[in-house]
Formats: structure tokens, sequence, C-alpha cells
């Protein structure tokens, strides 16, 4: 019978993609809890992988520190958008359902290091992280909240950039945050922009490229207009490193580059130099 | 008529673009040239104008008349040259109270290797906070295209008027059917569905009011249009320069903070 023991247990063994993670970038297969342990960093190209925006947030904020805001506020379909494949409100309400969020941007008040700010992260596996008139009111009002309650803002970004179902009033988004970060700059208060991947289109067009310091994860892709429209546009094969985070502190765009782990001290550390 | 149409319309080659406007609008214009950073962008223009006594700071994107002249400008699609122009010069307007006109026709913003490499993206964020603060009234018109962050990198204003056969989106109708309807020639289903049209812009309350452009559009009837454009505008910034420059500022983040306002 050992057969039939052996195929037992060979049904037994996972399948190898829950016990391994691929590393996008440079195709290393490490271990799955090791992966998700470095909050998913590759140990071989480092390699900083995408991340929800509640693990980001519990990566800054100072543990048991975060409370939600404005959670309330959700997407709004004022288009009554469909395409080819469907209506928007059935799309996004499978997302909010799958993720549990209510937008691409998560909010709220945190102590980071002690002290009082806005922290809010932007999730990638919210439709792309891109932005709707949701995330738009969402960052608003964190904005307002700040120059109320005198905190810093500390937001990152993780974004496809607008949200094409939401139309003009998505682009409307970029103007109305731009406004709302400026005022909040403008309060002597600062935004620290940490940029992750992707930031991208209309997202790297407004807030997300406005931080009195913009800090950037190793290798993550920031820029305005993608890779495949340069090209056709200018029949040139682009640099690999193009639009790099690195790229971009070559050329005056990111102050910074810094590795998760040190996100959060370098955030501290900067806001104590900034008076706070 | 079809969103396809008027998208059709809004590209015509015809159709009057910046000189032109300057031409039959303006008793005088002073060109000022540069960003004094690195470039002067051509597809992003403006300098000093006079409109029917009115002396004002006029910018706008520049599509360029001839073969020539397209090409130097990128047929409107500006670099970030163009918009750190476009903010020196309203610097300029805000300093010696001067009001702002802009005149927004562009595909978008140009998708270069230098563009990126100069911050496309840094450039257009900068030019919307920067244009949401401004002590001096704006006034937009969207006389053609209005593509996307190029466009509104110039288009936060007291005032936004939209010729009637002009349209103003967050991603051309053929990238939007390229990307939600996998098929780029799904254009015309896409443009429906964006809602673009001058007046699906004023029900959204993204546009403020509606300029015909006369017999057969803008592009048959030029003097029309250009006419019109002046009529309003001149209109518009009557009753702007009325307003105290801290109303002002605050009534125009109250404008744009309300646009999509979660309810
Ligand atoms: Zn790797």
């Amino acid at each position: 019978m050992a057969w039939l023991e052996e195929m037992t247990a060979a049904a037994n063994v996972p399948p190898a993609k829950d016990l391994w993670q691929v590393c996008p970038r440079c195709g290393a297969y490490v271990p799955k809890a090791e992966w998700n342990a470095a909050n998913p960093v590759c140990p071989r190209c480092n390699y900083h992988g995408r991340m929800k925006a509640r693990a980001r947030i519990a990566l800054l904020a100072d543990e048991g520190t975060f409370a939600e805001c404005h959670a309330d506020v959700s997407y709004s379909d004022h288009l009554a958008f469909h395409d080819a494949t469907g209506a928007y409100k059935d799309k996004v309400e499978a997302t909010v359902k799958k993720t549990g969020e209510g937008e691409s941007v998560t909010i709220g008040t945190a102590l980071m290091g002690g002290i009082p700010v806005m922290l809010g992260a932007m999730n990638f596996f919210f439709m792309g992280g891109s932005l709707g008139t949701g995330t738009g009111e969402r960052i608003c009002r964190a904005c307002e909240q700040a120059i109320a309650e005198r905190r810093p803002l500390v937001l990152c970004s993780a974004s496809g950039g607008a949200r094409m179902h939401e139309g003009i009033l998505s682009l409307m988004q970029m103007a109305r945050t731009s406004a709302a970060i400026g005022k909040l700059k403008a309060a002597g208060l600062p935004f620290i922009s940490i940029l992750t991947d992707p930031t991208t289109g209309g997202v790297s067009a407004s807030y997300a490229m406005l931080g009195d310091v913009n800090v950037a994860e190793p290798g993550v892709l920031i820029g305005f207009a993608g890779r495949r429209v340069i090209e056709n546009t200018i029949h040139q094969k682009l640099p690999p490193d193009f639009q790099t985070a690195e790229y971009l502190e070559q050329h005056g765009f990111v102050d910074k580059i810094v590795e998760r782990k040190d996100l959060k001290a370098f955030v501290v550390k900067t806001l104590h130099y900034m008076g706070f | 008529m079809k969103a396809i149409e008027i998208v059709k319309m809004a590209r015509d080659p015809k159709r009057p673009h910046f000189f032109d406007y300057v031409k039959g609008m303006c008793s005088d214009f002073e060109e000022l040239h540069g960003d004094r950073l690195a470039k002067d962008d051509r597809g992003l223009v403006g300098g000093f104008a006079t409109i029917g006594g009115e002396k004002c700071v006029l910018l706008g994107h520049n599509k360029g008349a001839t073969v020539e002249e397209n090409v130097a400008a990128n047929f409107g699609m500006a670099n970030p040259d163009g918009y750190r122009k476009a903010m020196r010069l309203m610097t300029l307007a805000e300093k010696f109270g001067l009001p702002v006109v802009t005149l927004v026709d562009t595909p978008g913003a140009y998708p270069g290797r230098e563009a990126e490499e100069r911050g496309q993206a840094e450039a257009i964020a900068k030019s919307l906070e920067f244009c949401a603060a401004l002590k001096t009234p704006i006034v937009v018109v969207i006389v053609g295209e209005g593509g996307s962050g190029g466009a509104l990198a110039i288009a936060v204003g007291d005032r936004v008027l939209m010729l009637e056969n002009a349209v103003y989106s967050v991603i051309s109708p053929e990238g939007c059917a390229g990307i939600l309807w996998r098929d780029g020639s799904k254009a015309a289903d896409a443009a429906e569905a964006l809602k673009i049209t001058a007046a699906d812009l004023k029900r959204l309350g993204v546009v403020d009011e509606i300029v015909p452009e006369g017999a057969n559009g803008a592009a048959k009837s030029p003097k029309t249009a250009i006419a019109n454009v002046k009529k309003r505008v001149l209109a518009a910034l009557k009753e702007l320069k009325k307003l105290d420059k801290e109303e002002l500022v605050a009534r125009r983040y109250g404008k744009f903070r309300a646009m999509g306002r979660f309810n």
C-alpha cells in the first residue's frame, strides 16, 4: 500500500505558490513566511513590494495609536459609468467587498515617535489606487483636519493615476487635493509625501509631488506618462532605470530614497527638524 | 450630436487657436518667453495683453498654424517648461495687479523622455497648487481640447468658460477605450460614457458657462466664436474685479473643493 500512502502524502503537500513567493523583479524564490515578515521586501534584490494601506500604516504609526477618520466617505458614481465589461458601480462594490475598504486611501490620526500626525496610505489593491472623488474628499478632509489640529500630514501614495470611471470629476481631484495641500503648507504645517510603488499619472501630478519632503522607497516606479506611451511618441527605447525612484532622485524630484525599514525613523527625524 | 462628433470638431485644425484669439481679441499682445530655468516652450505661450481695454496676462496652449509651428509646439502638448513659464507669468500678473486669462487647447501634457526628466508631474502639480492660491482673478476658457492634467494645470480659475464644441476629459476617448474596452476603436462608446461635452460638464459643475460658437462651429465661424469668447471673458473680469483678493481666493478654493463633494 506504500504507493497509496505516497500518493496521499503528495496530495497533501501545498502547491508551491503557497510556500514560496516569487520576487516579481529578480525571480528569486523566497519562503512566504520570510517574505511576509520582511513586509514584502525581497532579501535578494531589495525589491520593495506593494502593501495594503493598513499594513503600511501599522509600519509607520506608534503601536495602537492609529484612529481612522472620514471612513464614511466612499466612492461616488456621478456619471453612472458603464464600459464594455459592465457598470463601474458593480466593479467598485466588488472591490469594497473584497478589500473591506471604502476608498483607495485610508486616513486617520496617529502618533509617530510620539508626534501627533495625520497619517494616510493609499491602497493599490483598491482599483489600482486610482484617484476617485472619494479619495480626493478624504485627502482634502485630512488636510483640513491637520490644519485645525495643527498636525503634520504624512501620506503614502500608491496609484496608477486618475479613476477614468469617474470621468472629469476624477481629474478635478488633482486640483482640489493640490489646493488643500497648498493650504496646509501655507498654514506652516509639514507635508511629508512618501512615494511607493507605483506613483504615476494624476497622483504623481498632484499631491504626491508636493511634499515639503518627497521620500521614495528604493526602486519604485514614479512618473507622469506611461513608458509605452512615451516610447511610442518619441520612437526611442527608454533606459531600464527610467522613472525609478533612483532616476527621479538623480533628476532632482525626490529628496531621498529610504528603505522601508528605515522610513518611520526618517519621517520622525524630519518632523523633529521641522520643529515637532 | 454624438460626443465623438464633438471630439472631432474640438480637434479640427481649422478651429481658431491661441494666436487667432490674440489677433481677434486683443488690441495689443506682447509675448514674453521662457521659464527662466531651462527653456522657452512653444506649446504653452503667453504675455501681456489688452482685451477690450482691459490689461491682463494672457496665456494658453499653442497648437501652431503651420507644420513647422505644429512640430515646434508639439501640437500644443506642453513640456514642464511651459507650465513653469505659465507660473512665472502669473506671478507677474499677481504682483502688478493684472488678471489672468488662459486659453486651454491641448491633447495633454507632452509624454516625452525629457519632459519626465525635467519633472512633468512636479510642474503640473505645482501649477495646480499655485493657481489655487493666486491672488488675482483667473478666467479660463476651454477653447478646443481640454486634455487631462496638461489642460487642468492652467484651468484652475475663478470662472471656467467652455466653447460649445470643445471637450474636456480625464483621458482621451481612444486611451480610455484602449484600457476599459481593450479596443481603441471603441472611442465613440468611451467618449459617450466619459461625459466630456460642454453640456455634460456644465451639469457636473465643472464649467460655469457655455460659450456659443456660431453657425456650424468655431472652425466655420471663427469670428463669431472669438467675439463671443471676448465678450464673456470681459464680463467675467468685470465681475471678478469687484472682489477683494482674500475673498477671491477663498471662493476659488470653495469652488474646486465642491467638485465631487461627498454627500
Ligand atoms: Zn528580488
